[in-house]
């Protein structure tokens, strides 16, 4: 599935990068012409990384995330994903909003992806027991979604994607729909089930609050076109508790610090939309 | 509705007043509609008997319900009304069949598959205002007075309706679905059995309940024209010898035929779409 890269010019990258971007750039061609998303973008990350990417809307981190699904194809540049294990799938992503399906029950949404690569029903029955159990949702195995909470529909998307047990773990703002408190609640649950296995994980996030209370690593990018704009690392240990983390003075200090980098980009996007709305 | 603070101790005015007391004298809204529902029609067949009796209503084309009850035994007992609603139930089955698979395979692949829509959209868009009984002789012709022209007609009946459906239903599908299946490595067969299927379900659902309706039409007219059984033959075999109370006993198994269909397609519905949010 992915990309196998001709890395002439992986000349700074570790060797052993578990996601290795080159040179990746995605243009857009419309009736109102074409505009680039992802603007020339190369990062190096390493495996068990949780990786953060923070950017304006419509700055073409959905994209990125997007292409490393490969649910779109790149104009041009490279992405590699090492394989350590050529029996599991190279990447299972968490969607933004409502993704599971309406049609399934909690079990067989959270057991798709090894219905889909026929892994055998005993070692589902194991895995996705596992999963609802570390989701809490048990008890909702043969409910459909319609039964359910946003909060645990998104439980059932993060079961469903943990379970499939992919190289790496893709993140398109998962929890962007939800209130403060399941949000909150969310990030801890995801966080402790990620400690299990921590694989690497691409996260992408409008909110600098959940960057620096979920990333080991975080990227800003810029407002269109998508370009790196910084790189930040996150010093707080793991295992982490949400809550205390937010306690801690350091904590205001980088979400301080990240916001300095954010607000042009944010203002940038803003003014490029306000332009959009006078043209029309 | 009433605070359990407030019913504690009723006053006497509260009593008469308040909200409980009027309830007394009143059933729910759904309740009183259903009620309703079953008098009124009753009502119209008592309104119907009084003005044929009173010679207010010509008894040569409205029968009153009473006779057309006992034409209705006097079938039922002779065997004739069962051998020709058997008949037609016959034909409408494998017209379903005949109509209905190819439809849903037709419309969930054009659904999937943008250039299979570019083919087949124009020429269903053409057929289908047609007038599916303006083909009856055309389909006499073809397939002879036998069983086929009949279970062909239903077929084109059901046909439309469930095939524009499920083209419908697999559009209606949420991009999001698609990408998940992509994403999670199903196959075609997969995409097709696990999402556009399932997910073009509830809209399909609606396309064979309209087809259905239309089958039980088309079937009715099929037999008035060609054919020696049936209760399209048996209405419009009753219009050749003048036997109205009959024709009314065709029009009435009909009716009732169509109202069965709708059960039977609301309990089927439930069965296989559990999902639905209405219930």
């Amino acid at each position: 599935m992915n990309k196998i890269a001709s890395s002439s010019a992986s000349r700074v990258a570790a060797v052993d990068a578990k996601i290795r971007i080159r040179n990746l750039t995605k243009q857009f061609h419309t009736k109102n012409g074409s505009f680039t998303a992802v603007d020339n973008i190369s990062l190096d990350i390493a495996p068990g990384t949780f990786f953060m990417i923070v950017g304006p809307s419509g700055c073409g981190k959905t994209t990125l995330l997007r292409i490393m699904a490969n649910l779109e194809t790149p104009s041009s540049g490279t992405i590699e994903i090492t394989q350590t294990d050529h029996t599991k799938p190279s990447n299972s992503m968490i969607f933004q909003g409502e993704s599971i399906f309406p049609w399934m029950t909690v079990w067989d949404n959270a057991a798709y992806g090894l219905h889909m690569r026929k892994v055998p029903d005993a070692q589902i029955k194991e895995i996705v027991g596992h999963y609802l159990d570390r989701t809490g949702l048990t008890h909702f195995a043969r409910a459909y979604p319609h039964q359910l909470s946003g909060g645990m529909k998104q439980r059932v998307s993060i079961a469903r994607a943990f379970a499939n047990d992919p190289e790496i773990l893709l993140m398109d703002e998962p929890f962007s729909a939800l209130d403060e408190q399941n949000k909150t609640l969310l990030q801890e649950e995801l966080l402790r089930i990620w400690d299990e296995t921590k694989k690497t994980v691409l996260f992408i996030t409008h909110s600098v609050d959940e960057a620096v209370t979920l990333g080991d690593r975080i990227m800003i990018m810029t407002a269109q076109p998508g370009r790196t704009k910084a790189m930040i690392d996150v010093p707080f240990t793991r295992p982490r508790s949400v809550l205390e983390l937010r306690h801690q003075p350091e904590y205001g200090e980088l979400v301080y610090r990240i916001w300095g980098y954010l607000r042009e980009e944010v203002q940038a996007a803003k003014a490029r939309d306000e332009a959009k709305q006078v043209q029309r | 509705m009433s605070t359990p603070t407030n019913s504690m101790r009723p006053s006497p005015q509260t009593v008469l007043r308040g909200p409980r007391a009027r309830r007394l004298f009143r059933i729910s809204a759904g309740g009183r509609d259903r009620i309703i529902s079953i008098v009124s029609p009753l009502l119209l067949l008592v309104v119907w008997e009084v003005c044929v009796r009173t010679g207010l209503l010509d008894a040569r084309f409205f029968p009153a319900p009473s006779r057309v009850f006992s034409t209705l035994v006097s079938t039922v007992q002779s065997g004739i009304l069962w051998t020709h609603t058997w008949a037609s139930l016959q034909r409408l089955f494998w017209g379903l069949l005949l109509g209905g698979i190819p439809a849903l395979a037709l419309g969930l692949a054009m659904g999937l598959y943008r250039p299979l829509r570019a083919v087949f959209d124009p020429i269903i868009a053409a057929t289908y205002p047609v007038p599916k009984s303006a083909i009856l002789p055309l389909i006499l012709l073809i397939f002879g007075l036998g069983e086929a022209s009949k279970i062909v007609m239903v077929a084109i009946g059901v046909f439309y309706p469930v095939c524009i459906n499920a083209v419908a239903g697999v559009l209606e599908i949420n991009k999001i679905y698609l990408d998940v299946g992509k994403n999670f490595q199903a196959g075609r067969w997969q995409m097709f059995r696990t999402i556009a299927l399932p997910g073009a379900l509830p809209i399909v659902m609606s396309g064979i309940k309209l087809g259905v309706g239309m089958g039980l039409i088309l079937i009715a007219i099929a037999e008035m024209v060609g054919a020696k059984s049936g209760l399209g033959y048996m209405i419009w075999n009753a219009w050749e010898i003048l036997a109205v109370e009959m024709m009314y006993v065709g029009l009435l198994v009909i009716a009732v035929l169509g109202f069965v269909f709708t059960l039977i397609l609301n309990e089927l519905e439930r069965w296989i779409i559990p999902w639905k949010i209405d219930r």
